[in-house]
């Protein structure tokens, strides 16, 4: 399809290369450098879409962020991306896009009837409509209403696309690179301050790309290409263009969000497709300009309905004609600026405007350019469903109440200009609170909240000559601040033509016996009728008329709509703008990707995976993985099919009958050291610690202050002022803020130092009857026998020339020893147990098997010290001191802590002994009780003893001691079972503990 | 994102720092009778108050040191920041 609508010659596109790109699944042509906006534009394509709620016909209306209406769908390397506003995305070579809120077509749209069907939208329709009868929710309702919400479709692929986020500090952050961004950010890095100028579009220059001005006998265009230039070639200096400052966070944190990859074809391999910036800057200048507002007539939003901005942009910029028979209607100078363009380019446009008799520089102009103008004048309504095909336009009185002579006349585009509102968005995020200047009727940022300054027209500077002016003191005076240097550089001269003053006019009354929707909020389809009804229902605060219309919430969050809400709110209500007041401004200003937010930190990357020395061994070793913490432990080693159940079985039952070996490097391993250690143990722990001889363990428990248990393992004296504490896996980082803080807080009296050492050891623990035989072997130079070694005793040896500690502790609860060697020693370590241990038939084992021995052996571990037990509770009664204090002592003599029917640990099996009892299953008395079953307690660990070869579970109840031997029922409602099971100790095997001591 | 000047290293952002709430809570001494009311206020009785709060951080991912912050909880203004062992102004 040919490109009717560009002109020759003019604009910034490369003309040099052609692009083919599919919209809707045609093809058409632009040049690089086109948005997919300018491009279908020059096709004459206007109709890209359908609108939120009654499904009108969508054009374009803006040019950047501001656009409400070209949303779209783009795929992209076999990826969909939803939510694309055509007037930022830039054509490549193969881009493919569609329409949203459209079936089955944007020609043909079923949902159009939604436009006949109003009087069941109206304002807070979310709250009237669907409502009943209720059993409609479920099945017709809630489908409907997803169906039409959104703007189109995430992918639930899985997203290729690498994404990264940068840190970043500079002296000063410039958000926007107009004329006022560009000439602040020239005289602050010419001061020496290091500045991040930050430019959303492809193109540097904002306003400057399509004003006719002169500054220092430069056209706008070459003054910025110059500074820009010279800006990159600073060191001092980073410049980025497709870079969206989108929030201002706490302490002068911005974030930023960068499309490094969006334009291109395909993404080479590293190449990111966005980058997240984290800028901490010492100050920032908000120079993010303003946005023309619209004007308010019927059917406003009918496609060729845009800013005039917009229209004279498309033309200087891309080359491209909205119309060929453009209405310009504006209460301002600035849509004369757009009519002399287009006479330029050679098309007639017809001036509405709102003012009886304005006279300034560009009106003269327009007048010498014998462009036709009427003055009082209005657009009523537009014409034209998918394209606006005429207007009626009428000449409206003084007090702008009435119209007169309404005629209908022939256009192909309503470029309308209400004035300007400048972005406050950043500002406003800071914490700034806005102020109303009556002299452009829009908020402009008061008193600075944090290190920010707002500049040019986001400050309601209009004139070029000011704008440059303030924007050169501001980079200067910020830059002293921070480097105290003096360079001060001189302001151009600013050649501009002069403006005069806007008319307060915006929305054009009905006329009699007609009402056509005007609208405010494009995106949301919110008209002045909504905003009327929501007000005549006793609506009054602009937040609750927000909130009830949705003014204002779309995807644009009411960058043309908010102040004209606001507006009208104060027009019924007879107040002024600021007694309204605004909605609050909240991140992101632009949408930003879900991608870009999580940045790398995707699967795998989201934590960091520890791996112990001996990880690859356990690989070769067909190891099954489990996610321990941030550990991946060996959960069982597979041999041949078996599974889980088998595996964990076959490595549970090596242990107790020959000997096993685990890789327990992942247990937390805290050095505690100084001359106080002794006493500092003394008042963490629950039991006592001043009397542990040098070359002695001990099994601890340590309380919250609250008295619940946090933690518990052994710790060694290993000299007289240096202690071995281990953690579990789980607990190890907590526990080391915990000492931190007893020490370095409470009693800062106490000469002692902690500090993780939990990485530098390799642990293996050795479990089993024949543990002692492998001992010996591994260690012939050592006496390992139980007068040598005793249980709970510590040794230093040499293991085939590698320095080991050695502690007899256990978890399994037979005769075991934990070896710790350095961790670049473990794989050593590892392989010289597996091969000295084979004539011992040594298996390793994983953390299943671990789980089935400690459970029936009745030790306790997570899933009883789970945030909720005291000591008692888990049978460690005997390790609480009754002579010393301790760190959260005085909480046990609590009445809900000493009553009688406080849960308990006990051991629980199942009555027919094949069973086996979900983990979480109630204990109850009676399965057939009436809900809710009162509930005795929980089972809060099964395993398959391989002891007796029959289920055990561990479980907490009420009165636990008291009710070994009765027979009650473990109830699973998730896994529908319930089992009858009697209750026994929970030390089901070796209960005198005669193993360990062997 | 706060901005803490942690005593011993420096202007650090947040995430490198764990919150450890009020700082002015006092641990009753060890061995000393206290009452049920006394022992549930220093566990579990907290002021959330709107203005000046003098809090611990913990800089976790850095020094390690507890330190002093006293914030403004509803505009975030830290204005000063102590060791956890220097006398508070």
């Amino acid at each position: 399809m040919s490109q009717d609508f560009r002109l020759d010659n003019v604009g910034m596109v490369n003309r040099e290369k052609k692009i083919s790109f599919k919209f809707n699944g045609k093809k058409y042509f632009g040049f690089e450098g086109d948005t997919i906006a300018s491009a279908l534009i020059a096709n004459g394509v206007h109709l890209v879409g359908r609108s939120f709620k009654y499904h009108r016909p969508r054009g374009f209306f803006g040019v950047g962020v501001d656009e409400p209406y070209a949303i779209l769908q783009l795929d992209r390397n076999n990826e969909r991306d939803p939510n694309i506003r055509a007037t930022e995305q830039e054509i490549f070579e193969g881009l493919e896009v569609k329409s949203v809120n459209c079936w089955p077509s944007v020609n043909f749209d079923i949902g159009a009837i939604n436009n006949f069907l109003k009087m069941f939208f109206p304002a807070g329709f979310y709250y009237k409509t669907f409502m009943w009868p209720p059993s409609f929710w479920y099945k017709i309702y809630e489908p409907f209403i997803r169906m039409a919400a959104g703007f189109g479709e995430a992918s639930i692929k899985h997203d290729k696309e690498r994404y990264e986020h940068k840190y970043e500090y500079c002296d000063l952050l410039i958000t926007g690179s107009g004329p006022s961004g560009l000439a602040s950010a020239y005289a602050a890095a010419k001061n020496g301050a290091r500045v991040i100028l930050a430019e959303d579009k492809p193109r540097f220059g904002g306003s400057l790309l399509t004003s006719d001005v002169n500054i220092g006998n430069q056209t706008g265009v070459e003054w910025t290409e110059k500074i820009i230039a010279e800006l990159k070639s600073m060191p001092n200096v980073t410049v980025k263009n497709r870079s969206q400052v989108f929030g201002y966070y706490d302490h002068n944190m911005l974030v930023m969000s960068e499309r490094i990859s969006d334009h291109l074809p395909k993404t080479q391999k590293y190449l990111p497709k966005q980058r997240l910036w984290y800028i901490r800057a010492n100050e920032v200048l908000i120079s993010s300009g303003s946005i023309e507002r619209p004007l308010v007539f019927g059917n406003n939003d009918t496609p060729g309905v845009m800013l005039s901005s917009a229209a004279k942009e498309y033309m200087k910029v891309y080359g491209v004609l909205v119309g060929k028979k453009p209405l310009i209607f504006t209460n301002n100078d600035s849509g004369y600026e757009t009519a002399i363009e287009f006479k330029k380019n050679g098309v007639n446009p017809i001036i509405l405007d709102t003012r009886s008799d304005p006279s300034s520089d560009i009106i003269a102009e327009a007048k010498n350019l014998n462009i036709e103008i009427k003055f009082s004048h209005v657009v009523v309504a537009a014409k034209g469903y998918k394209k606006v095909k005429s207007a009626d336009i009428a000449k409206i009185s003084d007090d702008k109440k009435k119209l007169f002579n309404i005629e209908n006349i022939e256009c192909d585009c309503i470029c309308v200009s209400g004035f300007w509102t400048p972005s406050i968005h950043l500002a406003s995020q800071s914490g700034n609170k806005s102020k109303f200047n009556e002299k452009i009727d829009a908020f402009v940022p008061d008193k600075s909240k944090q290190q920010e300054n707002t500049i040019g027209s986001a400050n309601g500077i209009f004139t070029l000559e000011e704008t440059i002016k303030d924007a050169f003191d501001k980079g200067f005076d910020v830059s002293n601040k921070i480097t105290e240097k003096n360079n001060k550089i001189s302001v151009p001269t600013i050649v501009e033509k002069k403006s005069t003053d806007h008319d307060k006019f915006w929305c054009v009354p009905l006329p009699k016996g007609k009402s056509y929707k005007r609208f405010l909020d494009f995106q949301n389809d919110v008209a002045v009728s909504d905003i009327e009804l929501a007000l005549r229902e006793g609506f009054r605060s602009i937040e609750h008329v927000k909130r009830y219309t949705t003014l204002g919430m779309a995807t644009d969050q009411g960058k043309t709509s908010n102040l004209n809400g606001l507006q009208l709110v104060s027009d019924i209500e007879n107040k002024v703008v600021p007694q309204v007041g605004h909605t609050t401004f909240r991140p992101p200003y632009t949408p930003v990707s879900i991608g870009a937010i999580v940045g790398r930190e995707v699967g795998k990357h989201s934590k960091p995976t520890r791996k112990s020395p001996m990880h690859s061994w356990h690989e070769k070793n067909n190891a099954v993985f489990v996610d321990a913490g941030v550990w991946l432990r060996p959960r069982y080693y597979k041999q041949g099919n078996e599974g889980l159940f088998e595996a964990s079985k076959r490595e549970a039952k090596n242990v107790r009958q020959n000997v096993g070996v685990c890789d327990v490097t992942t247990l937390g391993k805290i050095d505690v050291k100084g001359p106080d250690a002794a006493e500092f143990l003394n008042r963490v722990y629950t039991n006592a610690w001043l009397k542990l001889p040098v070359g002695k363990a001990r099994y601890g428990v340590m309380l919250r202050e609250d008295g619940i248990v946090m933690d518990d393992g052994t710790t060694t004296r290993i000299s007289e002022n240096h202690y071995h504490m281990t953690t579990t896996t789980a607990q190890a980082a907590n526990v080391l803020s915990h000492l931190e803080y007893y020490l370095q807080l409470v009693w800062p009296e106490l000469n002692v130092n902690v500090v993780s050492t939990t990485e530098q050891w390799a642990g293996a623990a050795i479990a089993g009857p024949n543990s002692r035989k492998l001992l010996m072997k591994l260690f012939p130079n050592l006496d390992v026998s139980n007068e040598g070694l005793p249980f709970m005793g510590y040794k230093e040896a040499d293991l085939f020339g590698v320095p080991a500690k050695i502690y007899r502790i256990s978890f399994s609860g037979e005769l075991a020893y934990e070896i710790n060697v350095e961790s670049d020693n473990g794989y050593f370590m590892w392989e010289k147990i597996m091969e000295v241990g084979k004539e011992f038939q040594i298996q390793p084992y994983g953390t299943e098997a671990l789980s089935t021995l400690r459970i029936e052996m009745g030790h306790v571990a997570g899933s009883e010290l789970d945030g909720r037990t005291i000591p008692y509770d888990a049978s460690l009664e005997g390790l609480v001191s009754k002579k010393k204090d301790f760190i959260g002592k005085r909480s046990l003599n609590r009445s809900a802590f000493t009553s009688t029917d406080r849960e308990k640990l006990v051991g629980v099996v199942p009555i027919d002994k094949t069973t086996s009892i979900p983990e979480g299953s109630y204990i109850v008395k009676d399965p057939k009780a009436k809900l809710p079953n009162p509930k005795l307690g929980h089972v809060s660990a099964s395993c398959w003893s391989v002891e007796y070869d029959n289920p055990f579970s561990l479980a907490i109840i009420k009165d636990g001691k008291n009710m070994i031997g009765q027979k009650l029922f473990a109830m699973s409602p998730l896994k529908n079972k319930t089992i009858p099971v009697e209750i026994v100790s929970s030390h089901y095997v070796d209960p005198e503990g005669k193993r360990v001591r062997s | 994102m706060l901005y803490i000047n942690c005593p011993h290293c420096g202007l650090r952002s947040q995430n490198e720092f764990a919150y450890g709430g009020d700082a002015t809570v006092k641990r009753p001494e060890l061995n000393k009778e206290i009452s049920d009311q006394e022992w549930d206020n220093f566990v579990y009785l907290r002021k959330s108050p709107r203005g000046k709060h003098l809090e611990l951080w913990h800089h976790i991912s850095g020094c390690r040191q507890w330190i002093k912050v006293e914030r403004d909880t509803s505009t975030h203004e830290i204005f000063k920041t102590y060791k956890a062992n220097e006398a508070i102004e």
